[in-house]
């Protein structure tokens, strides 16, 4: 829907010998942020209803800093460092639209594309920076988490081999934990739409996995805009109609994008 | 995707501007795939007509089962084969039955169908524009509806039955085939075709806002727009607000259903076994579903008040009443109708406290409404009344305003709700105020538009006979159902012969039956009427009520553009009807002050 009403939205002309636009402003461009607006509440029900789930569950929900802790080629545990950096990607990638958005100002072909071009580059970024992130979070820990005998849930930690750590901060070692792990229930790894080792409720996985992934999503479409965009602008589509407006349109659904990231980072990552 | 088509589209949009190049049009870029918004406009209606039948023909069905319920119907087993076996309608197929006559009615009749209709046909005509402001996306919205339409009929069809939750699919019910035979394909099948109606009505809905506050004709002020704009655009505002959110709800229900997923899960049972879900909470959903579901009460009533206010004061030959307060009035049910959501769901273990809380602003919701009533009979009072059949049709979408809000103010208090909730009180509440006003004001627009859209009269005498057997028929079925429901008996049970206490309700259901399938017939009237005076009714006149809007200044043909040559210019506000001085009645908006100083108030100049 997005594709549609960015790629159509071009036709801005005055359609009409009518008074003057409110706002300023033709109706392709509003025609966007009334879009977002829209979209907006589809990302905040999502993200009410997430932070109402996991106020259910406060004493099992994982920590996000214990979840997401690797980083490529170190060994050891570098908390949200990793998402730290993805969103830094995509805010650039923020960046380098609005220079292309000014750059279309002046109608500065050249400069249009080497900006948004870049923004594409830093769209592929972070879908693939996600894509690592699932992987890990999808394949999880060597060890897992147990279900033990009396239903109590323990995470292991591969950095402290036989070591059992439970949600209220409590930890078991030694022989007393191998007797825990030889009569377990259950041993779980990484994470599902069913089950998760981080914690012991689905609802964790079952979030993290729709939202982020409705969120990339929508990353996805937004870089296929921009591709397109990209072309139309290659082949001089704009020059002709002497309006660059199609990318400031895309650069709003592209902000947008990055701004629900923000809203997405700090309730998944950072509370 | 090839953006040639789309250049292509937009191309052709653009070249509104120099209208001198008229189409050659095919017979497929005229009916089908038209982008113009007149030809989209009878799309839907068509559409929605059809939709509208087959909704009420199930109704028939059940009503069949609720007021005979001891008694074999043969027709049964030859329309619905394995589903009417030995003339006994299925349990299960009941429970469909009720489920897809409930969607059906308030998505894609009186959501669909209404906006679609008459925001598609009045919105550029009576703001002076050429087209509405993407006539492509406009298309899209069309096709996305019937696609919508379409698969929802499918699933009629198939093995196990349409999906059978209820109109508000509430799981664990909706979520797990196990549960009920319609809980399987019939339940993707509708949460499909609910995707594929958001998308529509996001489509159609920003393209309205845009059209409304970028697309009007010079001299067309905010407050010179006819109340029925001002609905539309409330109406828009509304459904731009609030399906995402069901669109959310329903990819999350999705996900339950399809992949394993909790969100609505927990702790569940299946032959003693127990399911894999868990912390889930089914109030979740019942939350986001109402976040939708109250706008959408206003969404299908706002735009048959917008039709009401324009009909009424029309043939009352009246300004009508307090046209700044009709707005106001407006904007604050828009408004007041996301913060009220909770009552639908006073039995759900809410807090009593925020329970009060929704009581309080549900019960806000009477003020507003009261002034737009009292408006509708300011505007009638001592007026010069002419009833043609939209009048009727409007005036009853009035009375049914006013007895169905009464029965609001009880349901909306807690106190009162919980002993009645979910019981046939409730149906016949919200078929007076929502589902049969609605309907009249669909009504309204159709015989008042009519000329509009098709060049033709509709037919007065069946019109009138429409009218009353409808208002009886409506009556009669919904005014004895609050006694069913005082008594108690609980909505959507198959029959009630297995409890004695509900003995004294079964003459009243046959009573309803009876009435119900008397208004049923009396659509008959009105689908013939329609159809026939499409190609074979009187022809009309370029402004055959003597109306002041802007529609009824372009000419009857339909032009692609609306006007030839310059769009009119606005004078003056929408409502100069019955001025004192004037030479006629009623003065267009297109007649500027100077020439009419005899009637001009201090000020208009």
């Amino acid at each position: 829907m997005a594709n549609h009403s960015a790629v159509a939205a071009s036709s801005s002309s005055g359609v009409w010998g009518g008074g003057s636009s409110p706002f300023g402003m033709r109706w392709g461009k509003m025609f966007m942020w009334i879009f977002l607006v829209s979209d907006a509440f589809t990302f905040s029900s999502l993200i009410i209803a997430y932070g109402a789930m996991r106020h259910r569950f406060p004493d099992i929900w994982p920590k996000p800093g214990d979840v997401f802790t690797h980083f490529p080629f170190i060994h050891g545990h570098v908390p949200l460092a990793y998402v730290g950096l993805m969103t830094f990607i995509l805010i650039m990638s923020s960046v380098t639209m609005v220079l292309a958005v000014d750059a279309g100002h002046s109608m500065n072909r050249k400069v249009v594309l080497r900006w948004l071009g870049l923004t594409i580059v830093g769209g592929f970024m972070f879908l693939g920076s996600q894509a690592w992130e699932w992987f890990h979070f999808i394949e999880g820990s060597e060890k897992g988490a147990y279900v033990l005998a009396d239903g109590r849930f323990a995470r292991t930690d591969d950095l402290e081999p036989g070591v059992l750590k439970f949600h209220d901060g409590t930890v078991v070692e030694g022989a007393e934990a191998q007797a825990l792990i030889s009569t377990a229930v259950k041993n779980i790894h990484g994470a599902n739409l069913t089950e998760n080792e981080y914690g012991n409720t689905p609802l964790f996985g079952n979030f993290f996995f729709f939202i982020t992934g409705f969120h990339g999503f929508h990353v996805f479409s937004g870089v296929m805009i921009n591709i397109i965009v990209f072309i139309l602008v290659y082949q001089g589509a704009l020059d002709k109609k002497k309006d660059y407006e199609l990318v400031e349109k895309v650069g709003l659904y592209w902000h947008f994008v990055d701004l629900v990231w923000v809203f997405v980072f700090t309730f998944f990552y950072l509370v | 995707m090839s953006t040639h088509s789309h250049d292509h589209a937009v191309d052709s949009h653009a070249g509104h501007d120099h209208h001198d190049h008229e189409h050659h049009d095919s017979f497929w870029t005229k009916y089908v795939f038209s982008q113009d918004h007149k030809m989209i406009s009878k799309q839907f209606l068509v559409t929605a007509i059809v939709m509208a039948l087959l909704a009420m023909f199930m109704s028939l069905i059940f009503r069949l089962q609720l007021g005979w319920p001891n008694q074999k119907f043969a027709i049964l087993e030859t329309v619905l084969g394995h589903w009417g076996k030995d003339g006994r309608l299925d349990p299960s197929f009941y429970l469909a039955l009720v489920t897809i006559h409930g969607t059906i009615m308030v998505f894609f009749v009186l959501t669909g169908g209404l906006s679609g209709t008459f925001s598609n046909l009045l919105i550029p005509l009576q703001v002076g524009a050429r087209d509405m402001a993407s006539g492509f996306l406009n298309m899209l919205s069309y096709w996305f509806f019937f696609i919508s339409c379409a698969i929802m009929t499918a699933s009629l069809f198939i093995q196990a039955g349409p999906a059978s939750a209820g109109w508000t699919i509430y799981p664990p019910l909706s979520a797990l085939p196990q549960a009920i035979p319609g809980s399987g394909l019939g339940m993707t099948l509708w949460l499909i075709s609910m995707v594929m109606f958001i998308a529509s009505a996001l489509l159609g809905g920003i393209n309205y806002v845009v059209t409304i506050l970028n697309l009007r004709t010079k001299g067309m002020s905010m407050t010179r727009l006819p109340l029925t704009i001002w609905a539309f655009l409330i109406t828009a505002i509304l459904g731009i607000l609030s399906f995402p959110v069901l669109f959310a709800a329903a990819l999350l229900l999705l996900f339950d259903r399809s992949f394993g997923t909790s969100f609505y899960l927990s702790d569940i049972f299946i032959n003693g076994a127990p399911l894999a879900h868990s912390g889930g909470s089914p109030i979740l959903f019942q939350h986001l579903f109402w976040f939708l579901g109250h706008p959408e009460v206003y969404i299908v009533l706002l735009p048959a008040l917008g039709l009401a206010s324009e009909v009424i004061s029309t043939q009352s030959r009246k300004p009508i009443f307090g046209y700044k307060a009709m707005i106001g009035s407006m904007l604050v049910i828009a408004f007041l109708s996301f913060i009220v959501w909770g009552h639908h769901m006073f039995i759900t273990g809410m807090n009593p406290f925020l329970g009060s809380v929704f009581v309080f602003t549900t019960l806000l919701v009477a003020i507003p409404s009261a002034v737009k009533v009292f408006n509708y009979l300011a505007t009638l009072w001592r007026a010069n009344i002419v009833l043609s059949p939209a009048m009727m049709f409007a005036i009853g979408l009035v009375s049914f305003f006013i007895s169905g809000g009464l029965t609001g103010i009880i349901l909306g208090d807690s106190a009162l709700d919980i002993n009645i909730h979910d019981t046939y009180f409730v149906v016949a509440h919200f078929h007076i105020v929502m589902g049969s006003s609605a309907i009249f004001g669909m009504f309204a627009g159709i015989y008042h538009w009519f000329p509009r859209m098709f060049g033709r009269m509709m037919n007065k005498r069946a019109g009138y006979i429409h009218f009353w057997l409808t208002i009886v028929g409506v009556y009669g079925t919904f005014f004895p159902m609050h006694f069913v429901g005082l008594s108690g008996a609980p909505r959507r049970y198959y029959a009630y012969t297995a409890y004695e206490g509900f003995d004294a309700a079964l003459n009243i259901n046959a009573l309803i039956s009876v009435f119900a399938i008397l208004g049923g017939l009396a659509q008959l009237i009105f689908v013939v009427n329609f159809f026939y005076s499409m190609s074979r009714g009187k022809k009309a006149v370029q402004n055959p009520w003597g109306s002041n809007t802007l529609e009824w200044t372009a000419p009857v043909e339909h032009l692609h553009g609306n006007w030839p040559g310059e769009i009119p210019t606005v004078h003056r506000w929408a409502y100069d009807y019955g001025k004192p001085g004037a030479d006629d009645d009623f003065i267009p908006q297109i007649v500027p002050y100077s020439e009419t100083t005899k009637s001009n108030l201090p000020g208009e100049v």
